[in-house]
């Protein structure tokens, strides 16, 4: 069960080896986490993240693999992720995600298809499953990793910025349908974070390392606010990237 | 089926349930041989998740609402739906109150049994359980009639347990005679927490009903400064008038919730300054109404909506009386930390009862209300779980939303003694709850 502060004590983790997830992660465990499944691609970087779970204060860890290019198994991860908590399940993370290169990949139909599946399709057929888990349960939260990316596209990572928009403005709809069921949906909207996925790139304002998006994570998850912003004064930013003119906007997002 | 959105008083957490209201033991026996898991709920007093059960059943007893005739010593039966409100209207012009009574009205004799309440007579008259004749309880092998003499153990491993051995349905209780409903209280202002400690230590004994209301917000000299309030019941020689009527409802209630961050650690320590300078310095048998004496907040309804939509945590411990230094520690850290908090409540509190999940022990019992807003707070309120249970103290489940699972064990000992009165009557784990699963005080 969750306290009152909103910190689980059974969490499924998907994309449970990005540095942002295991960042949150570690300070779930830290507070009341004790059951921790974490799902991903990579068996050797799900049990680092296990490990480093363990020594934060998990007692149980457990890792399934899957591959978010392939939504059919969407259903069948989350049963599997769920069985393996064996117990009710607090908090449910979706930080699955793929970056993608926008020069190379705007003009390869595989590659913006396989973008849109990870960001966007295999997240919403994973939703569909957890949503009526919870539920049936009578409690619950799901936080799912949109981006601030996602207020407002722009030219240069139209892919990227329109497959988090996808997401978010379903998770916007799904986070209303959950209201009087017990179960909750937060969105995790943070700038520019400083991970392995983020590597090599140029560093715009409101930059961030993953520790400090898992603290306005942990203050979110108290506070009940449907977005968390990270760092917070990006719900003030983001009104304003909402309104701009679209041509100064295009100057500023290609600068 | 209806499925209803429950939360404590503190109003964070909310499970869905599923609600029913039984109307007599019959009705309650059917769920358990249905296979149902379920919890029994009063008037949601508890402050956390220990009246609901997401996804299971919430019994809403306040149809068990029988009062019985009160007889000439004072003994009444009442329905485990009951509240201490609607017994007090009909015992009060008969000369008789309840032995023992938390701050408020508004909970029900079920749901006092659950949490066994205590009031601020703790150290001269126990809890409640201390008063009960007799009771029956459903559980899912059947129904007892429970006493100190007749199934001791069952009887005390249900007390304070939060509901977690069955379903209470009725309560036989000895009341208290009084003479009038007027009260005389000797009220005096302390500068700091050593001076008003040491007050209640020394006098306390010469009073039936003893409380202060402590500021944790203030640092430096006047860390602690707090008002004292003693007293008992005034006879008939000692008022104008005698009168005897039930407490009047209240007239003020808060009709929305507050915006966030209303009460904040600035709005509060005002409140907190305004509070202490409005007591009297030194007051000796005030005639006060019984009332504003046991429930200042009954007069205004729904008061925790103040709180706003993130609702608050109330915390609350106690440690045996050589400990006191513990109760000085925990105000040092909350008021350096400036986590806001509202007058804190101190009591002494009397020997314990033979229960094992029974929250008082002999010694100091300090409470306060916190909102929940300030990033520090779950971190104070674990440093300060440390600090109880290395003073071998403890935290109470009815106030209880945020409590470690792994400190539950150190704080209740007794806790495998339950465990097994428990898994007798319930050998199924059916009787389970939010709270019960979060702190592991029963199987999953």
């Amino acid at each position: 069960m969750e306290n009152a502060f909103g910190q689980p004590q059974n969490v499924v983790i998907f994309g449970g080896s990005s540095d942002i997830a295991r960042a949150i992660t570690k300070k779930l465990c830290a507070a009341r986490a004790h059951t921790v499944i974490l799902a991903g691609r990579s068996q050797d970087l799900l049990h680092a993240a296990a490990l480093e779970a363990q020594e934060y204060g998990a007692t149980k860890t457990d890792t399934v693999l899957f591959d978010a290019t392939d939504p059919s198994n969407a259903e069948l991860t989350v049963s599997e992720a769920f069985e393996k908590v064996g117990d009710q399940i607090d908090l449910v993370i979706i930080a699955v995600g793929l970056l993608g290169k926008q020069m190379d990949d705007q003009d390869s139909a595989s590659a913006s298809a396989d973008l849109i599946t990870v960001n966007v399709t295999w997240p919403v057929a994973a939703l569909a499953e957890i949503r009526g888990r919870l539920i049936d349960q009578g409690s619950g939260r799901i936080l799912v990793m949109s981006s601030v990316a996602a207020i407002r596209v722009r030219e240069n990572a139209y892919l990227y910025c329109g497959a988090k928009a996808a997401l978010d403005r379903v998770c916007v709809g799904l986070a209303q349908s959950l209201e009087d069921t017990g179960v909750k949906l937060q969105l995790l909207r943070p700038a520019f974070v400083r991970t392995k996925m983020t590597v090599g790139a140029a560093e715009p304002p409101f930059t961030t390392g993953a520790n400090e998006v898992a603290e306005n994570v942990m203050r979110g998850l108290a506070s009940n606010d449907d977005v968390i912003w990270s760092p917070p004064i990006l719900r003030y930013v983001s009104f304003i990237i909402r309104h701009l003119p679209t041509p100064i906007w295009r100057k500023v997002a290609n600068r | 089926m209806s499925s209803t959105s429950l939360s404590g008083w503190g109003r964070t957490n909310a499970s869905v349930v599923t609600l029913r209201t039984p109307r007599n033991e019959e009705d309650i026996l059917n769920e358990f041989s249905a296979g149902t898991r379920l919890i029994a709920r009063g008037l949601g007093r508890s402050y956390g998740d220990a009246a609901q059960l997401s996804g299971g059943v919430v019994l809403d007893n306040r149809e068990l609402d029988g009062i019985g005739p009160i007889s000439a010593d004072g003994v009444v039966t009442v329905g485990a739906g009951v509240s201490i409100d609607e017994l007090l209207a009909v015992s009060m012009p008969q000369g008789w109150f309840v032995p023992v009574t938390p701050g408020t009205r508004q909970v029900t004799m079920g749901g006092a049994i659950a949490a066994d309440v205590h009031g601020k007579n703790h150290h001269v008259d126990g809890s409640i359980a201390n008063h009960v004749l007799s009771m029956r309880l459903v559980t899912p092998i059947g129904a007892f009639t429970l006493s100190p003499t007749n199934e001791s153990d069952l009887f005390w491993a249900t007390m304070g347990a939060m509901g977690l051995t069955g379903v209470v349905t009725s309560i036989t209780l000895q009341m208290l005679a009084i003479e009038t409903n007027q009260m005389l209280v000797d009220t005096d202002r302390h500068g700091d927490l050593e001076s008003v400690m040491a007050a209640m230590s020394d006098g306390d004994a010469e009073y039936r009903y003893s409380v202060a209301w402590v500021d944790c917000m203030t640092r430096g000299a006047h860390m602690g400064r707090a008002i004292l309030t003693r007293g008992d019941h005034a006879t008939a020689a000692d008022v104008k008038k005698v009168a005897l009527k039930g407490p009047r409802k209240a007239k003020l209630s808060i009709p929305f919730q507050a915006p966030r961050g209303l009460l904040n650690q600035w709005t509060v320590r005002a409140f907190n300054e305004l509070w202490f300078r409005s007591a009297p310095r030194h007051e000796e048998e005030e005639n006060q109404s019984l009332s504003s004496f046991f429930y200042p907040l009954d007069g205004v309804g729904q008061w925790n909506l103040l709180y706003g939509k993130r609702g608050f945590v109330q915390y609350q411990f106690c440690v045996p009386d050589q400990m006191g230094d513990t109760v000085v520690d925990v105000i040092k850290r909350l008021s350096e930390s400036r986590v806001a908090s509202f007058l804190a409540v101190l009591k002494r509190f009397g020997p314990a009862n033979p229960s094992p999940l029974s929250f008082p022990l002999s010694g100091w019992t300090l409470a306060l209300d916190l909102p929940i807003g300030s990033d520090a707070l779950p971190s104070v309120l674990d440093d300060l779980d440390e600090l109880v249970a290395v003073a071998t103290g403890r935290v109470y489940f009815a106030k209880d939303a945020r409590l470690r699972a792994d400190q539950v064990r150190a704080m209740y000992p007794r806790l495998d003694e339950f465990q097994k009165v428990k898994s007798r009557v319930d050998p199924n784990d059916q009787l389970t709850s939010d709270l019960a699963r979060r702190l592991d005080l029963v199987g999953k």
